[in-house]
């Protein structure tokens, strides 16, 4: 193949998920490209959750297909998208609230480094393992709070700990759902910071109503309305198009056309 | 390991040291009955911590674990019956046969979730429970009587009371020991993160459905010894052993006791049967007091007695 290079990916066609008389994916295509950073962005349910859902296997699409590295994965379950470099951090936070912040992360390593059939030896004590949750801690920030128990996290930390999880996996697609929800003006620094740190290493689908951080971060930029892809562009081309800027008349339009 | 100074652990390490003990005060007073009674509860205690193990640790409510007790018994007690008298033969059959009908339950049920799950399990203990009901060979309703004790050469003697209580305790330990084994293993993570988040662990590259199920075949498993005793420690198996109500008493010895504790359910056995002792002693309508009790714990004291005792202050 002499175009493998330019194949994306991840490529998503003619997705279709309706819920009742909702149709929050409408024929939906997409491509992401290897080391892009593809933010998607669209009004209050316009189907990004929805559509994240269905490319890491949470939710099943009624027609369409995703292929992830050449593979067809439309009909695997999230474990084996999991195994085959798919992760996801989830917009409402979802954590093993019984665990320590260090144990979250760590099972994600343990996940990804051989079978877990394993019954007798501790694996608090799989130095590795440590070794592998302690660094992506470190990453997001956390080191120091690593024996804490989720429950007592505060709401920042709960955020930056799900990026740490989804770290822990090396992945090799990334898919952000809107990881500064809910963060203050400095956490919410630290985390652009971070992606831009780790757009080098990864590949990146970032959903995010902040527009700074999209256009600061993104290369391309899909903007979904009604589960309808209805631009795909540079950040440039997304801020003057015409479209974009009806479909987001009211507070968000200012935004936009501000950046 | 290490075991810091807490009431949990003063108390268990007491618990612990009382039920080594035990045969010696029954020697010294003359009191047999408390050493019949005691290995009724360590042979309990040891069924109540293997349904921990799937209730507490895994979050799977199975409503029909006494099935195993009677698998477990009913595969000595047909064994001894059709005159394959060794402990050796017995004992291997009993547990193979509770880890294949765990493996086809839970492989049946683990579709369901929360109710539905509490639902089919008590529906498939209470077809097995039919079933045995129906074995007209081996008394149907009215039981089995085992002639003799499962027999294991000159190793031990399990008509000698002194040597079977000692039996079934190291049954205990060693389930213990092998449950908090399992809890600190990889294995156990797994099982604990899907109690806690089923979503984020596939999300994260596990098959969840997969390690619920080898959690349950275990769980399942450790009951048939259980059974096995039990069969042995009455000379007797009937289809009683597996009545719904049987698997109600192991959960309320797991919730009593403390559920998701290690030690909680050999507490919890040993508060509910010699509450049930002491309370049918003085009056027949015992289970009128033991409701509300039962009531209160759970209402009051999330975590059971190990939860209360977690919750109190040395000094
Ligand atoms: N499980 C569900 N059952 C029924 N309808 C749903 C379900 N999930 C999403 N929807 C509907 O699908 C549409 C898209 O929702 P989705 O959560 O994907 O939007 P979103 O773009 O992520 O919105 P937000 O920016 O608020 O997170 C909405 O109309 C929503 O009400
Ligand atoms: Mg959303």
């Amino acid at each position: 193949m002499v175009d493998s290079l330019a194949d994306p990916l991840l490529r998503v066609e003619k997705l279709v998920r309706r819920f009742g008389g909702i149709t929050a994916t409408d024929n939906l295509s997409l491509d992401v490209m290897s080391g892009e950073l593809h933010a998607i962005i669209g009004p209050n349910g316009a189907g990004k959750t929805t559509l994240i859902s269905q490319l890491t296997g949470q939710l099943a699409p009624n027609s369409g297909t995703i292929h992830f590295a050449g593979r067809d994965v439309t009909r695997q379950p999230a474990y084996r998208r999991s195994r085959l470099g798919l992760a996801r951090s989830f917009q409402i936070t979802s954590l093993l609230p019984d665990f320590s912040a260090i144990d979250n992360v760590a099972i994600a390593a343990q996940a990804h480094d051989g079978h877990s059939f394993r019954f007798w030896g501790n694996a608090r004590k799989e130095i590795h393992l440590r070794d592998a949750a302690r660094s992506a801690l470190t990453r997001v920030g956390l080191e120091a709070r690593a024996d804490v128990p989720v429950s007592e996290l505060s709401h920042g930390e709960q955020r930056e700990l799900e990026l740490a999880v989804a770290l822990a996996t090396k992945p090799q697609l990334l898919l952000l759902d809107e990881p500064m929800a809910g963060l203050g003006v400095t956490e919410s620094a630290r985390m652009v910071a971070l992606l831009k740190e780790l757009r080098r290493e990864v590949t990146i689908v970032l959903v995010e109503h902040d527009m700074e951080a999209v256009f600061a971060l993104a290369d391309r930029i899909t903007v979904l309305v009604y589960g309808r892809v209805i631009a795909c562009d540079v950040p440039d081309a997304i801020r003057n198009n015409e479209e974009v800027k009806r479909a987001y008349l009211g507070d968000q339009h200012v935004v936009v056309a501000h950046v | 390991m290490t075991f810091p100074i807490t009431p949990r652990n003063i108390v268990a390490a007491l618990v612990v040291a009382g039920l080594l003990l035990l045969p010696l005060y029954s020697q010294l007073t003359g009191n047999i009955f408390i050493l019949t009674l005691f290995t009724r509860i360590v042979i309990f205690a040891l069924a109540a911590s293997s349904l921990n193990l799937i209730m507490g640790y895994g979050g799977m409510m199975s409503f029909g674990h006494a099935a195993y007790l009677g698998i477990g018994g009913y595969a000595v007690g047909i064994l001894a019956f059709e005159g394959i008298g060794s402990g050796f033969i017995q004992w291997p059959v009993a547990l193979a046969v509770s880890a294949l009908f765990a493996l086809v339950i839970g492989a049946l049920s683990l579709r369901t979730r929360g109710v539905y799950f509490i639902m089919i399990t008590l529906a498939f203990a209470q077809m097995a429970y039919y079933i045995v009901s129906g074995m007209s060979r081996y008394g149907g309703d009215d039981g089995l009587t085992i002639y003799k004790r499962s027999n294991f050469g000159g190793l031990i003697n399990l008509s000698n009371r002194v040597q079977f209580y000692y039996l079934c305790l190291g049954c205990l330990f060693g389930g213990l020991y092998l449950i908090w084994r399992i809890i600190n293993s990889r294995f156990g993570l797994v099982v604990q993160g899907v109690r806690s988040n089923e979503q984020r662990m596939q999300a994260i590259g596990f098959h969840a459905n997969r390690y619920r199920l080898v959690c349950f075949v275990i769980a399942g498993t450790i009951c048939g010894l259980s059974g096995a005793l039990l069969a042995n420690n009455t000379d007797f198996v009937s289809p009683a052993v597996m009545y719904w109500t049987r698997s109600g008493d192991l959960m309320v010895m797991v919730i009593l006791g403390g559920m998701g504790s290690l030690f909680g359910p050999v507490i919890g056995a040993i508060v509910y049967l010699v509450l049930e002792e002491l309370l049918s002693q003085f009056t027949e309508y015992w289970a009128m007091i033991m409701g509300p009790l039962l009531l209160l714990i759970v209402l009051f004291a999330r975590g059971g007695i190990m939860g209360l005792l977690g919750r109190l202050r040395l000094g």
